[in-house]
């Protein structure tokens, strides 16, 4: 008798069990673990990936498909010559320390990127920016020295958040912000934890904790999607496995574009490679579908410039590069530079970069360029092809969203910064009509093809995998972010 | 005794076996494994590709022969190194027995031994970077010590022999008994003792590239094959399957040769068996 009550009672429970299991957390699997916390203070697409929009917002922010919203600043107007910008801010925003957010900190935060000793990794976005003032509490004015275009996008960047004074030096490890999540706590080498905030000023998350859990292997990370451990990898590391993991009743892929342009990057300031020929040659015995297939198991655009395809302004370029082992033959005889030799650095992600760059090797070297290949971790790229272009060749993606101008800089790790490019991006920065700007991009991604800078590979695709009743997670990356605050489970 | 016979066959016949395919890839293979096909990729084992193709269209085959030549010539280096450093210092230690010297000696080993040999070979590569070169190093640095104790304990039961007091009588250095007496008479277990470090020189070749640390690419080994096999079991098994039965295979018939070895040269193995 007890045993049949025991046996009704399990039933029962099995009955209500996943009604009573509607969840409200989430566990978010990463590949590389943030340095630190504190997007104001580092390159690394890490950090954002774990605070962006869900710890820290800016004045604005990027939509789930690229568009520039408000944030903190409900609404903004731009003076008639487009120099003064007024930003008016929410009410009741308060940092997660208890502290409020007032104007006073929005001039603290883009003064402290803006200064001198400024460890911020994009002090670019920042250029045009003359004064910063707060006439009131939720007034903000930010003046111009020449009008820019794109600086309600710049503000949106995860280097463009607000911090307040109290808590800015300790936001590497203790992240101190405004959004609808707060920190708890980071356990080094496995994961972040999340907790919703309670008096967020907008629209309360649905989730009330999200970890973020660091796993770079892809065998692991496979392994954690079929236990179940992690609930989504906003970009899962090995594509070869999407299909099978799609497979999966539990799971489903979402296939969607990012901002990543992954290049053979050229030393161009380095003999051969100065060789306009020689960087021709190269870009012509690059065969990108062999590339995209081979290495990313068919998850890519093939790109001819380093611009988003998806991007209005972008132009299909390809055909300046297109395949043509022969041309290249060519090239080289009429480059007259001899039989080459280069090193090809490549950094430690296995897809495009390990896997990319040993097809890379066998297309070189069936036009007669024999290459080196050397495999680094990520410190040593950092330090020896980034930091001091210590290289022949490189295959890396470009993450971050617009960064074309990367082009016009002189101490780039690839060494462009023609004048020609030049002149393009400093009218395109004192432009603000759309069309003309549109133009401007369009003659920017057409310099860097027609010069062959780099050899422009794919742009890499997003190829989440995420439980079935995930909802609200970002399809597309418009920026490197993993922003939760829409997410729920159904 | 027939046992005996069988192990040394088949252990000969696959060493053999993988030899001939290493040298033979030095001049032809049936396909060409630094020309990609990533349109042929991951093709299951068929008549034009008898063990399938990798996930860039390589011959799989191909990739084993040359991935042999790799395996072999690391590990046979490697080994060597042990022999031509380890076997001296041995010898070295059992003239001297009980000097300061030998103890300088073997304690020295003792360091190198106490490292487990693959961490040491991961520490050598991670800090003059990854290659055939170092992993040759690395690999043959833990054999040092390996080759001076088996030379040291083998020796020295031998310098207490009536031959060898003959010899010190007659006024012949110690360095002159060592080699022309002590040797000969130790070379057997030297021997056995080589194939076997042969076979582990082979495993730890493809333990370092497996963690990318081994010959790196365009260079096949075994090792890598099998670490770049991994996110592709479920799509296509025989990718990862074939490298690692090949490993196994040729550990396999290295250790059955080295027992086979043994067995018919260990001077008390063989009076025990009568």
């Amino acid at each position: 008798m007890n045993k049949v009550w025991m046996t009704g009672l399990a039933l029962a429970m099995l009955w209500t069990g996943p009604v009573l299991a509607q969840r409200t957390d989430i566990v978010v699997g990463l590949v590389l673990e943030p340095p630190h916390l504190d997007p104001t203070a580092g390159a690394a697409a890490a950090i954002d990936e774990v605070v962006y929009a869900n710890v820290f917002e800016g004045l604005t922010r990027f939509g789930p498909d690229g568009a520039i919203l408000p944030a903190l600043a409900e609404s903004w107007d731009i003076s008639e010559d487009a120099l003064t910008y007024t930003f008016h801010l929410n009410e009741d925003v308060v940092f997660h320390d208890g502290t409020p957010m007032t104007a006073d900190d929005v001039v603290f935060s883009f003064e402290r990127a803006m200064a001198d000793d400024s460890v911020n990794a994009q002090k670019v976005l920042f250029d045009a920016i003359a004064t910063v003032e707060a006439p009131d509490d939720l007034t903000a004015v930010v003046t111009l020295e020449h009008p820019n275009g794109n600086l309600l996008f710049n503000l949106a960047w995860g280097d463009a958040v607000i911090v307040s004074p109290s808590s800015a030096d300790a936001n590497t490890s203790n992240p101190v912000g405004t959004g609808p999540f707060r920190f708890a706590r980071w356990t080094q080498g496995d994961s972040v934890v999340i907790e919703r905030n309670g008096d967020y000023w907008g629209e309360p998350a649905r989730l009330e904790r999200a970890t973020f859990r660091f796993i770079d292997d892809p065998t692991a990370a496979f392994a954690a999607m079929m236990a179940e451990d992690v609930d989504t990898f906003p970009i899962f590391p090995a594509p070869e496995m999407l299909p099978i993991l799609d497979a999966d009743p539990r799971f489903v892929a979402v296939v969607g574009s990012t901002e990543g342009e992954t290049l053979l990057a050229m030393n161009n300031r380095r003999a051969p490679l100065d060789n306009i020929l020689v960087r021709e040659a190269i870009a012509h015995a690059i065969d990108r579908q062999a590339i995209i297939d081979g290495a990313m198991f068919g998850y890519g655009t093939p790109i001819g410039t380093h611009f988003a395809p998806h991007h209005p302004a972008y132009v299909d370029l390809t055909d300046l590069s297109a395949y043509d082992p022969e041309r290249s033959r060519e090239l080289l005889e009429e480059a007259g530079v001899g039989p080459i030799r280069l090193s090809l650095a490549l950094p430690p992600p296995p897809t495009y970069a390990r896997r990319g760059g040993e097809i890379i090797a066998a297309q070189l070297r069936a036009v007669g360029i024999e290459t080196d290949i050397v495999n680094m971790e990520w410190a040593q790229w950092l330090e020896q092809v980034f930091s001091g272009a210590d290289f022949d060749l490189t295959v890396i993606s470009h993450t971050e969203p617009l960064d074309i101008e990367i082009y016009g800089r002189d101490d780039y790790y690839f060494g462009y910064g023609a004048p020609s490019f030049k002149a393009i991006m400093e009218e395109l920065n004192l432009t603000t009509d759309p069309e003309r700007r549109t133009e401007l991009l369009q003659a920017a991604q057409r310099d860097i093809a027609e010069n062959y800078v780099n050899a422009y590979l794919f742009q890499m695709a997003k190829t989440a995998i995420q439980h079935v009743d995930l909802e609200g997670l970002w399809v597309n990356a418009p920026t490197q972010a993993t922003d939760l605050t829409a997410v729920y489970w159904r | 005794m027939r046992s005996v016979g069988l192990n040394l066959v088949i252990g000969a016949g696959i060493t053999a076996f993988f030899v001939v395919l290493a040298t033979v890839s030095m001049v032809w293979t049936p396909y060409d494994i630094t020309v990609l096909s990533v349109a042929d990729r991951l093709q299951p084992p068929s008549g034009a590709h008898w063990l399938g193709t990798d996930h860039f269209g390589r011959d799989i085959v191909s990739m084993l022969m040359v991935g042999a030549q790799t395996s072999i010539a690391v590990a046979l280096i490697a080994v060597g190194v042990g022999v031509l450093v380890g076997v001296p210092l041995g010898l070295f230690a059992a003239a001297t027995h009980g000097s300061l010297l030998d103890e300088i000696v073997m304690r020295g080993n003792d360091v190198v031994f106490a490292f487990p040999a693959l961490v040491i070979a991961i520490l050598i590569t991670a800090i003059f970077g990854p290659g055939a070169v170092n992993a040759i190093i690395a690999i043959g640095i833990f054999n040092i010590p390996v080759f001076a104790r088996i030379a040291r304990g083998s020796a020295l039961p031998v310098w207490t022999r009536e031959f060898i007091m003959a010899a010190r009588l007659s006024g012949k250095g110690a360095a002159h008994i060592s080699l022309e007496h002590v040797l000969p008479n130790i070379a057997n277990t030297l021997i056995v003792q080589a194939t076997i470090q042969f076979s582990l020189g082979i495993l730890a070749e493809a333990g370092l590239a497996y963690v990318g640390l081994g010959a790196q690419p365009p260079i096949p080994s075994w090792g890598r094959m099998l670490a770049e096999a991994q996110t592709m079991i479920a799509l296509a098994p025989h990718v990862a399957i074939v490298p690692g039965l090949t490993i196994v295979l040729m550990v396999l018939g290295l250790n059955l040769f080295g027992d086979g070895l043994r067995d018919l040269l260990d001077p008390r193995l063989r009076e025990r068996s009568r």
